[in-house]
């Protein structure tokens, strides 16, 4: 299984071994990843699940949708490599990526 | 000191306050019962892509079982509550047994509200609330399968969407003049009702069944005005009601939903509720409110189990909704109540727009059809206060931050 690595605000490393097919989103919500809300459970609808993902492994992501774009553009302090990780699937090729969790989540 | 808590319900509520709990340390006995046999999960889905087989069961949890296991969370499933003891501060559950508790919060959802009419006993008319409703009505969903669909609210037209994408011939009969016609602007009623029949399917507003027909299993559905709709199987959506039985027979104040102070607490000092089942004064909106939605339920969890642990919190967040029909997401934030202006941005031609409802200048609300900008921005518009720009508000290529 692809190991995911989120990397909490203060510096805490969570390693999480995922099936392939589920969200990144899943994958921290399942194992209780803090700060990982998710409160629409993946219908890209409330943006608690953003991360920031290692530079080294945003462009291996498939590219974000309008839908997820606009809801990134006003959540909480947006960088160039946010990502809803509802919006993302575990492939094998995801294998050590790194996610940084915001300090918060949502629009506030 | 507090040493047990219960949490009746297994829904998105009872999930919530578990968590916050133990989150905020209580380190007592804290126990979970649900009168479903699976760990808490996601409803949305039910209608949509757990309705379509898209999405297996075990994708809805919200939390694995693990995590109950970690966090030392009695799960009580499959198992109804028969009444409270205030008096003597015991629940009984339906086999007799007793537990204790220090506080509890009630989170008792809600339910389908039933028809009436001659008929609706028949067979194969199904209502949508828990996962178990789900499963029979896909089982009922085989291809081609006639569907009549009461009511034209989310539920209605979000299974409605589901069984034709399905392969289902479907028709949406709806009382009133349009769909959704309680939550939402009449363009966008009419954006999706345009949707659904540029789908396929039978769409017919003011439109009132009188009576269901069938041998055993019902085979057609009858309508005032005369029309017949013949169905393989019928599905319900025509509202819900707060669940209070439980709180009502116990003597706590209900008045449509479980009353609860601005703490989440009920007229019972140690007992809370949270989600669909309350009716709670609402700072922002100077009233009352009963709202379902997944956004009420995780914040008004929250809050009741701050506050239980006596940590006061009042939450003044604005609500949220969402609905996926088709490939259009409908978000709502804000009750689109006592505004005096309505201001459409875009063109629904574009299939991206949005309508903004004011009262004084202040956005109060706002609904959009597959323009998540404006809805992330709306919240913190709304949340702030804002007053808008009325010269830019209209043009949707000015984002709407900068409307103000």
């Amino acid at each position: 299984m692809p190991r995911i690595v989120f990397i909490e605000p203060g510096g805490a490393r969570r390693q999480i071994d995922a099936p392939c097919g589920i969200t990144l989103m899943e994958a921290a919500v399942g194992n209780g990843v803090p700060g990982i809300v998710a409160q629409c459970g993946g219908a890209c609808a409330c943006a608690t699940c953003h991360v920031y993902v290692a530079p080294a492994w945003f462009d291996k992501l498939p590219a974000r949708e309008e839908m997820e774009e606009g809801m990134l553009e006003c959540a909480w302090e947006p960088r160039a490599n946010s990502r809803l990780s509802c919006q993302v699937q575990v492939t094998a090729d995801l294998d050590g990526i790194e996610l940084a969790v915001p300090q918060q989540q949502g629009d506030s | 000191m507090i040493s047990t808590v219960i949490i009746i319900g297994g829904g998105q509520a009872g999930a919530q306050a578990v968590d916050t709990l133990r989150r905020e340390g209580f380190a007592g006995r804290l126990v979970l019962i649900s009168d479903e046999a699976e760990l808490p999960y996601q409803r949305p889905p039910l209608s949509k892509k757990y309705l379509s087989g898209e999405v297996p069961a075990e994708r809805l949890l919200l939390k694995h079982r693990a995590f109950y296991d970690e966090h030392r969370i009695e799960l009580r499933l499959n198992t109804r509550v028969a009444r409270l003891h205030l008096e003597s501060k015991q629940i009984e559950l339906a086999d007799g047994e007793k537990l204790a508790y220090d506080r509890m919060i009630l989170c008792l959802g809600g339910g389908p509200r039933r028809l009436s009419c001659p008929g609706a006993d028949l067979r194969g008319i199904h209502y949508l609330r828990g996962l178990a409703d789900a499963d029979s009505m896909r089982a009922a969903l085989t291809d081609r399968a006639r569907v009549v669909i009461i009511g034209g609210g989310y539920i209605g037209l979000e299974t409605a969407a589901t069984c034709r994408k399905m392969g289902c011939e479907v028709a949406v009969l709806e009382m009133a003049d349009r769909v959704m016609n309680r939550v939402v602007a009449p363009l966008v009623s009419r954006y999706f009702a345009d949707e659904h029949r540029a789908h396929g399917i039978t769409l017919s507003c003011d439109t009132r069944v009188t009576q269901l027909e069938g041998n055993a299993t019902v085979e057609a559905v009858i309508c005032a005005d005369g029309r017949r709709f013949a169905a393989d199987l019928v599905i319900v959506g025509v509202g819900a009601m707060a669940s209070t039985a439980l709180a009502s027979d116990a003597g706590l104040k209900c008045d449509n939903g479980i009353v609860v102070d601005e703490h989440c607490r009920t007229s019972d000092a140690a007992i809370f509720a949270a989600g669909d089942c309350t009716n709670q004064p609402s700072t922002r909106y100077g009233r009352r409110v009963r709202l379902e939605s997944v956004d009420n339920a995780f914040e008004q969890s929250k809050a009741a189990a701050l506050n239980l642990l006596d940590k006061p919190f009042i939450h003044d967040r604005v609500p949220w909704f969402w609905s996926d029909q088709f490939d259009s997401k409908l978000l709502i934030v804000g009750l689109s109540q006592d505004y005096d202006r309505q201001v459409l941005r875009g063109d629904p031609a574009t299939r991206s727009f949005s309508v903004c409802y004011l009262k004084e200048r202040e956005l109060i609300a706002v609904e959009t059809v597959n323009h998540s900008k404006d809805y992330m921005a709306a919240r913190k518009l709304i949340a702030d206060r804002a007053l808008m720009d009325l010269d830019k508000l209209p043009d949707i290529n000015t984002p709407l931050k900068e409307a103000v």
